[in-house]
């Protein structure tokens, strides 16, 4: 992807938290996190990126996600990244539309599959803790909307 | 997937700002160098006459070398950049103090691509693909080499001071002989840790990844490549310390191994229960001084089961010895046994 971009959005990102302070105080709270996001995004423009030479578009509206609930990422914390990361590509001006996937696993004392809030709940049924992810741990890039 | 941009706000390291060119092509400069030694490069031609479109990435502390242009200059135009050898890390004929020494990151932009004139309603294009598929690439090269080498590569991750590099020195030094192995090491800034592993004699590669927080699949595929590693090596890659993103981010590493102190507190594993949930081992690091804290070492195991009931732990202490033994024994048991080599399978047939 175009790392110079990368590096002029990184100086405009402190520019936009200055100017949008409630946004920063967030940003300062998830400071462990949004590095993470930040990578997200990186990731998310270097596939529009290699899309676009595969197939021929100017630019790209819209980018439907896929995210589950399992998968530690910090929506407003991403799309706050997002727009950060998209300028002076061919996402810029692009929202995210998530679509959140529920947590699922699978009990392996009661053999059966259940929604789950986080990697630590336990069974709905039984209590126990010997629960496998069966869904809701992607983070995945399903569509867009190009023009 | 640069290591050094993206994650940061800093970008502290890089000594050439972003210059723009008037002409067709971009040119971005990174240069990564924290001279803790200078030494010449003869090697190191920049004639400044060829364009091309790259970042060029100097992940190596302790290493400078001196231009004969500056690459600090905010815009020069058409400065651009050429080795006289390949773009490649390799440079025949000049010999290196250090594995990695010199490492080159060349991303090159693909040629523009071609518009059909007239469309440009907007539509929809069906993907599906993963976020981070770049690095999961990146990722399965590497595995596969190591599989092909018979390379057993843990990825060691942790939170800053739990402890991993004196238990990585400490593993280096009671297993030196039994296998061989070596040491990929992640920091945001300094080669000490690197310096501390080569003090083993273990061969150590340090990767500075800035304001990164996260060693990728990319990066560690380039230091693999600096590292000459022996078949049936144990390779050890100490990610930075930071217990988010490193659970994301497959390096091609047969497992992780997450390291969690006593100095820390039992909740990590529910508090942060992704990276215990992508790891395989958990070592509980220095239980010698469970006696002056009040760490419920059980509660703590009991919450590591509940994100990962099949998550191996062994309460350990790198200063003491105790448990080390333990860990040792999971690591022999765990590496792929090693194939035999081909001629010996192929009187084997015969």
């Amino acid at each position: 992807m175009n790392k110079m971009s990368l590096c002029l959005s990184s100086r405009n990102w402190q520019s936009q938290l200055k100017s949008r302070r409630s946004l920063w105080l967030q940003v300062e709270e998830l400071r462990g996190i949004i590095m993470h996001e930040m990578s997200l995004c990186e990731g998310i423009v270097q596939v529009l990126e290699n899309e676009r030479s595969r197939q021929s578009f100017e630019r790209v509206n819209k980018v439907f996600l896929e995210i589950g609930a399992l998968a530690g990422v910090e929506i407003e914390a991403l799309k706050f990244c997002y727009e950060v990361v998209c300028q002076d590509t061919v996402a810029k001006g692009s929202t995210l539309e998530i679509i959140e996937i529920p947590g699922k696993a699978w009990c392996m004392q009661c053999a059966k599959e259940l929604q789950v809030e986080a990697r630590y709940s336990a069974c709905d049924y039984c209590g126990g803790y010997q629960l496998q992810v069966t869904g809701g741990d992607e983070m995945k890039i399903k569509e867009l909307e190009v023009a | 997937m640069c290591t050094v941009c993206g994650c940061g706000q800093g970008e502290m390291r890089i000594d050439g700002q972003a210059h723009e060119h008037g002409d067709e092509h971009e040119h971005h400069h990174h240069h990564h160098h924290d001279g803790s030694h200078q030494h010449g490069h003869d090697h190191h031609d920049h004639d400044h006459d060829h364009d091309h479109d790259h970042d060029h990435h100097h992940h190596n502390p302790g290493h400078s070398h001196s231009h004969n242009r500056s690459h600090g200059q905010a815009s020069e135009p058409g400065h651009s950049h050429s080795h006289a050898d390949s773009t490649q890390d390799q440079h025949p004929g000049h010999h290196h103090r250090q594995p990695l020494d010199h490492e080159h990151h060349h991303y090159e932009r693909g040629p523009a691509h071609a518009h059909a004139p007239g469309i440009n309603q907007s539509r929809m294009i069906r993907i599906e693909q993963d976020i981070l598929s770049k690095n999961n690439e990146f990722a399965a090269g590497n595995r596969s080499l190591f599989q092909a080498r018979d390379i057993f590569a843990l990825n060691l991750v942790s939170s800053p001071g739990s402890g991993k590099t004196e238990l990585l020195t400490r593993t280096l030094t009671d297993l030196a002989g039994e296998f061989p192995m070596a040491v990929i090491e992640g920091d945001q800034e300094t080669s000490q840790d690197a310096d501390r592993i080569r003090a083993t004699g273990a061969p150590a590669v340090q990767i500075n990844t800035g304001k990164g927080c996260h060693l990728d699949a990319h990066v560690v595929g380039h230091a693999t490549h600096s590292l000459s590693l022996d078949r049936g090596s144990l390779l050890f890659i100490e990610n930075v310390g930071n217990l988010v993103c490193p659970a994301e981010f497959d390096l091609g590493e047969a497992h992780k191994v997450v390291i969690l102190s006593v100095t820390e507190g039992e909740d990590k594993p529910i508090k942060y229960p992704d990276m215990f949930y992508a790891a395989d081992v958990l070592l509980i690091n220095k239980i010698d001084l469970l006696p002056y804290l009040k760490f419920d070492l059980e509660r703590c195991i009991e919450y590591a089961r509940r994100v990962n009931h099949l998550i191996e732990i062994v309460p350990v202490s790198a200063t003491t010895g105790e448990g080390m033994e333990i860990w040792y024994q999971w690591i022999r048991e765990h590496r792929q046994p090693l194939k035999p080599p081909l001629n010996q399978s192929l009187n084997h047939v015969s």
